[in-house]
Formats: C-alpha cells, structure tokens, sequence
C-alpha cells in the first residue's frame, strides 16, 4: 500500500476517532443501570436488583400496541435493576410454544392464554412451580377463583396477568334513546326488546365467529356464558371438567337457549353468515344503528374505528349480559393470561414475581385499555369507560366469576372440536343434538 | 426494543474463529481425501467413505432418524406414553372428520394434477409458435411467483361473501349480483368449498405444467413433425400421434411432481378455511392434532400415511427417470 496523503490519513484518523467514540458510547450504555439504581424513583425495585445485566425471554400471544404498552409498563423496572427482558410475542403461541418446549428451547417465561394449555405443559413436568416470593404475591393479589385456574393437581403454576369480561352486551346509547329502549336487567326483558328491535326493522343482534383456524370460537363464548345463566356454576364447573358429559340434557337445554338468538333468522337475519362474518367486524353495525345488540367481550372495545366515543352517552357502550334469575347472582364469564415459568433463574422470579404484584399492575393500567383481577389494582388507575365498568363488574361482591370453559377443556376439545362443532351448528350442517355428540365424542378418553 | 451492539462485539470473535476453523479442518480434510488414493491400494473405500459419510450423516439425522420416530410415536397415545397399538390407524379410517377429510384429500389428488396437466398442456400446443407467444406463456406462468399463502389471500377475497343488503367486496359474488343472482358462501358450503380452493393450486400449477411441456413440444425434431406433414396428418392425428408420444415422458414427470406437490397441500386449505367447513386434507389434518390438539400420537399417525402415499409415486418416478436413461 502506498503512503497515506496527509489529507487521507487526517480523514481516516477521524474515522478511527469517531469508531473508538461510538463504541465507548455503546459501552457506557450498557453500565447505566448500576448508576441508575441509586435514583429515588428506582427505591421501589430496590428487592429486585441483580449485580450484572441479565436477560429474561417473556413470550405470549399479545402483539402490536398492545405488545408497546406492555415493554413501557416494565421499562422502569428494567433500568433500576439490570433485568432485560427480552419480550416476543407471537399470533402463532398456541402452536410454536410446544414445538420451542419441546426442542429444548423455551422461553423463560411463557403467557399462557388458557389455563387447559398450561396444564399440559405443567403436567409433563416442564413448567416450575410457583416460587415461594409469586405465591406470596398471588395469595395476596388474587381471589381463590383465580388462583386455581393455574393449579394443577394441587401445585400452582400460574399467577394471572391480564383480565377481560366476556358477560358484555354492546349496544347504541344513541339508537336506545330514540327508540325509547330500556337497557334489560333479566333475560326475558332482552328477549322482549330483541322482539321490539326486530319488529322495528333492525336487525335486533349481530355476531361474526370467523377468525382464521380459530373460527367458531365467539361463539363458544356464547354457551359457556348461557351455560353459566341456564344451569348455574356447579353444573359449569362439571361441564368444563367433563364431570357430566358434554352432550348431558343440561347443556342441551343451555345450548337451545343460545339457539333462540344465534340461530334465530327473525333476530340475526340468515344464520350463515355469522360463519362468514369475522369477529372483528361482528359488531361494527351496532356502531351505525344497524343492529341492535352485540355480546362480546371488553376488549372488543379495541375493534371500534378510531374516534368512536364509548360511553354510556357515546356511540357505543355495554351493559352487563344479564341473568335468567338475578336472585341467584350475577354470573360473570372472563377471560386472561397466566405467567408461568420454565425456568427458576434468580432474575426470572424476580421478573414473576413483579408482575404478580400490585405496582405492576397499576402501572400497566395507566397506559390504558387494559385490566386486571388483581385486588391490588386501584380502579382510579383504569382509564377506559368500558374498563371501568368492566373492573367494577369484576370487583361487585354478587358476582359469579368463571374462567372461560373452551379456554380449560383438553385442547382437542377446547381449541378445536368445540370451535368446529359450534361452526357446523351455526352453519346449520348439524343440529343441538349432533353437535353436542360430536363434541362429547372428541373428548380424550 | 432497543439494541445494544456492544453487547454482541464480543460474541462476534468466536464466531469468526469458529468459521475459520472449519474452513480449515474441511479444507485439510478435503485435501487429503483427494490424495489418499496415491498412497496405495485399497484406500479408494476410504475416500468414499471419507466424501459420502457427511451426507449419510447429515440424512440420518434428517430424514431417517425424524422416519423411524415418526412411526414410533404413531403407536403411542397422545403424550407419547403408552403403547395403543394400531388405534391411531383405525381412528383414522373410522372416524367421520377424518374420512371427510380422506375424501378431500382424493379428490385433491385427482383434481389438480389433471386439470392442471390438462390445461398445461392445451396452453402450451394452442400458444405453439403463435405470436406474441412469450407473453401469453408469461401470463399464465406469473401465478407460479406467488407463494401459495399469498394466493390464498387473493382468492379470499375474491370468494369474499357479504350479507345480500350490504355491498360486495368479492369480485365473485359482486359478478353474481349484477347478474341478478344471490350471494354464495363459497367457502362455507361443502363438498363446493374443496373444489373452490382445487381451483387454486390448478390456477398455480398450471404455469408450471405449461413451461415444461411447452418446452417438451419444442424439442420435438422437426423431422418427424415434417414427416408426418407430408404423410398428410391433420392436427388431431398430429397431436395424438406426434406430439403426445414424444412428450410422454415430460407428461409423466409434470404429473407426478403436481401430484406430490397435491398430497401435501397445506398452505391454502389453512389459509382459506383451516380446515372448517369440512374442507380439510391430509397435511392439515396431521398439523391440526399435532400442534393444535397436541395428540402426538394422531398427527404421526396421519404423517406416516402421507409418507406411504407418497412412497410409491416418488419409486414411479425414480424408476421412470432410470429407464429414461437406459434407452439413451
């Protein structure tokens, strides 16, 4: 190579400089945390604090902005003590956390959407038990409801995360006052202003169950909730651990009930097209008058476009699905995800053990449109209309609260059968009675 | 998420070392194989030993060793735990779903290997030496660039279906309205639904068919064509009797590569449908208990009979491929 001109070896001097600069500045970033731990908004986290930067790996199905929100609830627990936490989260959980589990790979810490898919993964002895500090906390955040839903035989494996209401009805605040409807309080008052709505020429409920290979699950959502009306929570409870079989009269009777508006052309039109309707657009006609009643759960609030106004004089609200006898409780059907841990790494409790916590949570309801069953969540921090009356649903002393059934059965069931079975019953390929069979007949021996 | 290089500096080092290294202990090893003959007799087994070994490796580890525990796991319950014997294999061909979903899975097979080889071959003699030939064979073979999740998503929309009071959004059903005709849920309807999403793969399929035997017609000699000419043939003869038996072999490859490519169709059934609907096959079916309803036993069940299915075609065609090259 020949010898350098003064002007070249000047510009490549500056090169080297600003090289040497910019990886003293990647360097020094990666030191910050010590000196931040010292700050007084980093006292609270004090117990979690680790010596040297660790990494913690979180998978779970939420994605997009909502998948923002929940790095921006964590980003101050992760500068004060060291803990990186390395969140991805995927459409596809549900079937590539057992191909990572089972390939010897898995996450630290994995966000279960259905508690019948964390026992299988606690029951082939991959998940770690609760470590003492999480039990502390879920003793102390959680109804004993909750707490059970991740327990399998006996040992807890879970602490739950987020929460949703599924019992929601949505409607048109505007369209109910000109037309002079009353929100109904039992179920025959929704049945007579479903006929009121119907005979006004709107149609009186919309639904859309098409989702992907997930289709036919709203309307699981659908029995379960009149299961919990027609039959009550002991025979829920049976149902959904296959203590009665699934085509048992009760359920039949349960699922006749839902029939009377699902399949009912006078109310939802022609009933094939809900199998067509995705979930997503399910709704929007309630927003444009077009339709009158929607059940769906709150976070269906999220599907609106933007700029809808929810609120009891908005646009749209919901009022609480209601009983077929309110002297018998308000039975609530809900829904939520479950941290659980296939490692026992220090800072993997730690990180559990801060979500399992009340600060946690509170901060992660500021950012808005998400809840919690945790009782360390002060309801002033919840920020939507829909939220709140979901928080206070869930907090009401006569509630009934019960884990979504299709989300508890063994997966063949629960994410499969159960979704096809309810399509082909909708479909009208296959009656009450032959979807009930059907369904019974895919229950693991 | 933020990024923090620094952190990855280091781990940069090892890997290129570890890269050097192999390329050196490869290329020493390589080098010697090369020479090992002359140093003596008898080593030649060695060298073949020394170049073949890697990939007989590498095979074991891919493909026979995934066979051998395929087919074991297929005798076992859902967990892997207790030996069933045959039921999985009974389930198979007595249960409702899954016969549904064998008869789809024939009328897959039959469907588009046939129209798509058909059509290939019609579009491939009709556009032979006509003008603007290249165009025309570009147009039919541009499905071929979409991967098949991406057509599905076309064809979606295409099959979309909207209440009858609405507007339409897909291009079939708003065709069907200004004819004056009702809406379909054409995807929602079975058995229709399995021949709406055949007629996706034949639309992909057929390109492929087109240039392999459009390639096949032009190699045909130009003496024979020329004799039979003279010997006053006309185009049906010609074809039947020229055309057909000197392409024979491209038709034999063309169809078993789109009936193996059928049998294993996966890709639009998941997309369109997920196998609802009464529309799933085979390959659905099998990822469907594996991954979805977590019965190992079931889905290594039904992988075993695709791989039996697909056996005899692929010996076919490797016997069909050794023949070829006997005659030469």
């Amino acid at each position: 190579m020949a010898v350098l001109s003064r002007r070249r070896r000047a510009i490549t001097l500056a090169g080297v400089a600003a090289l040497a600069l910019a990886a003293s500045a990647c360097g020094s970033s990666s030191d910050s945390g010590s000196s931040n731990a010292d700050k007084p908004e980093c006292q609270p986290y004090s117990q979690y604090r680790v010596d040297k930067t660790k990494h913690v790996s979180i998978y779970a199905t939420i994605r997009d902005t909502e998948a923002e929100k929940l790095e921006q609830s964590w980003k101050q627990f992760e500068d004060c003590t060291n803990i990186k936490i390395d969140y991805e989260g995927s459409g596809e959980f549900e079937t590539q956390i057992k191909v990572r589990a089972d390939g010897g790979q898995p996450p630290d810490i994995a966000v279960f959407p259905q508690p019948g898919l964390l026992a299988t993964f606690a029951k082939s002895g991959q998940l770690k038990q609760l470590p003492a500090s999480v039990q502390a906390n879920l003793d102390k955040n959680w109804s004993k409801d909750w707490a059970n839903y991740a327990t399998v035989d006996g040992k807890v494996y879970g602490v739950p995360l987020g929460a949703n209401v599924k019992s929601l009805v949505w409607y048109s605040p505007g369209l109910f006052k000109e037309k002079g409807y009353e929100v109904p309080k039992t179920w025959d008052e929704m049945i007579a202003l479903s006929d009121k709505i119907a005979a006004s020429g709107i149609q009186a409920w919309c639904a859309g169950i098409e989702s992907g290979d997930a289709t036919g699950w709203p309307a699981t959502d659908w029995i379960e909730d009149i299961v919990l009306r027609d039959q009550g929570p002991d025979v829920y409870d049976q149902w959904v651990n296959h203590k009665i079989p699934f085509n048992d009269p009760k359920i039949f009777s349960a699922a006749e009930r839902a029939a009377t508006i699902l399949k009912n052309p006078k109310y939802v039109g022609n009933p094939k097209t809900i199998v067509t309707t995705s979930f997503q657009e399910g709704g929007l006609p309630v927003k444009d008058k077009k339709c009158g009643m929607h059940r769906q759960a709150n976070f269906y609030s999220n599907q609106w476009p933007k700029g809808t106004n929810v609120g009891p004089d908005g646009d749209v609200y919901a009022f609480y699905f209601p009983p077929v006898d309110p002297s018998k409780g308000k039975p609530v059907l809900v829904g939520g995800e479950f941290v659980s841990a296939f490692s026992d790494r220090d800072e993997v409790v730690k990180v559990q053990t801060y979500l399992a916590s009340g600060e946690w949570a509170n901060s992660k309801a500021k950012l808005g449109d998400w809840i919690s069953a945790n009782k360390s969540l002060d309801v002033s921090a919840v920020t939507g209309t829909i939220d709140k009356l979901s928080v206070q649903i869930l907090q009401d002393p006569a509630t009934v609260a019960r884990f979504d059934g299709s989300d508890q059965m063994p997966a063949q069931v629960g994410s499969k059968s159960f979704w096809t079975g309810m399509t082909d019953w909708i479909n009208g390929t296959k009656d009450t009675k032959q979807t009930l069979d059907y369904i019974e007949s895919t229950w693991p021996k | 998420m933020d990024y923090d290089f620094s952190e990855d500096v280091a781990k940069i080092w090892p890997a290129l070392m570890f890269m050097a290294g192999f390329i050196v202990v490869v290329g020493a090893l390589l080098f010697v194989l090369d020479i090992l003959p002359r140093w003596g007799r008898g080593k030649e087994r060695l060298q073949m030993a020394g170049f073949l070994g890697p990939a007989l490796v590498l095979l074991g580890i891919g493909l026979v060793y995934p066979l051998v525990r395929t087919v074991y796991l297929s005798f076992y319950d859902a967990g892997g735990d207790a030996f069933i014997g045959f039921d999985n294999y009974t389930w198979i061909f007595t249960n409702d779903d899954t016969l549904t979903m064998l008869r789809n899975t024939v009328l897959w097979v039959v469907c588009v290997p046939l129209f798509a080889t058909g059509f290939g071959l019609l579009y491939a003699v009709l556009v032979d030496k006509a003008r603007g030939e290249g165009i025309a064979k570009s147009l039919i073979f541009m499905p071929m660039a979409i991967s098949l999740v991406g057509a599905s998503i076309i064809w979606k929309f295409i099959y979309a279906y909207r209440d009858p009071g609405v507007e339409q959004i897909g291009l079939l059903n708003q065709i069907l309205v200004w004819f004056g005709g009702e809406p379909q849920q054409f995807l929602s309807n079975e058995p229709g639904n399995t021949f709406y999403m055949i007629v996706i793969l034949i639309w992909i399929q057929a390109g492929f068919a087109m240039v392999i035997l459009s390639a096949a017609i032009k190699a045909i000699p130009a003496e024979i064509v020329e004799a039979a000419r003279l010997d006053g043939a006309n185009p049906w003869q010609m074809f039947w009797r020229v055309t057909m038996p000197s392409i024979r072999p491209a038709v034999v490859v063309v169809v078993v590569t789109i009936t193996i490519a059928t049998l294993k169709v996966f890709d639009i059934v998941r997309t369109m449908t997920g196998g609802q609907f009464k529309s799933s096959v085979l390959a659905v079916e099998m990822y469907n208990q594996a991954f979805r309803s977590y019965d190992d036993g079931k889905g290594s069940a039904l992988a075993v009979l695709l791989f039996l299915l697909v056996v005899p075609i692929v010996i076919y065609q490797a016997r069909q491929l050794r023949h070829r090259t006997e005659i030469r």
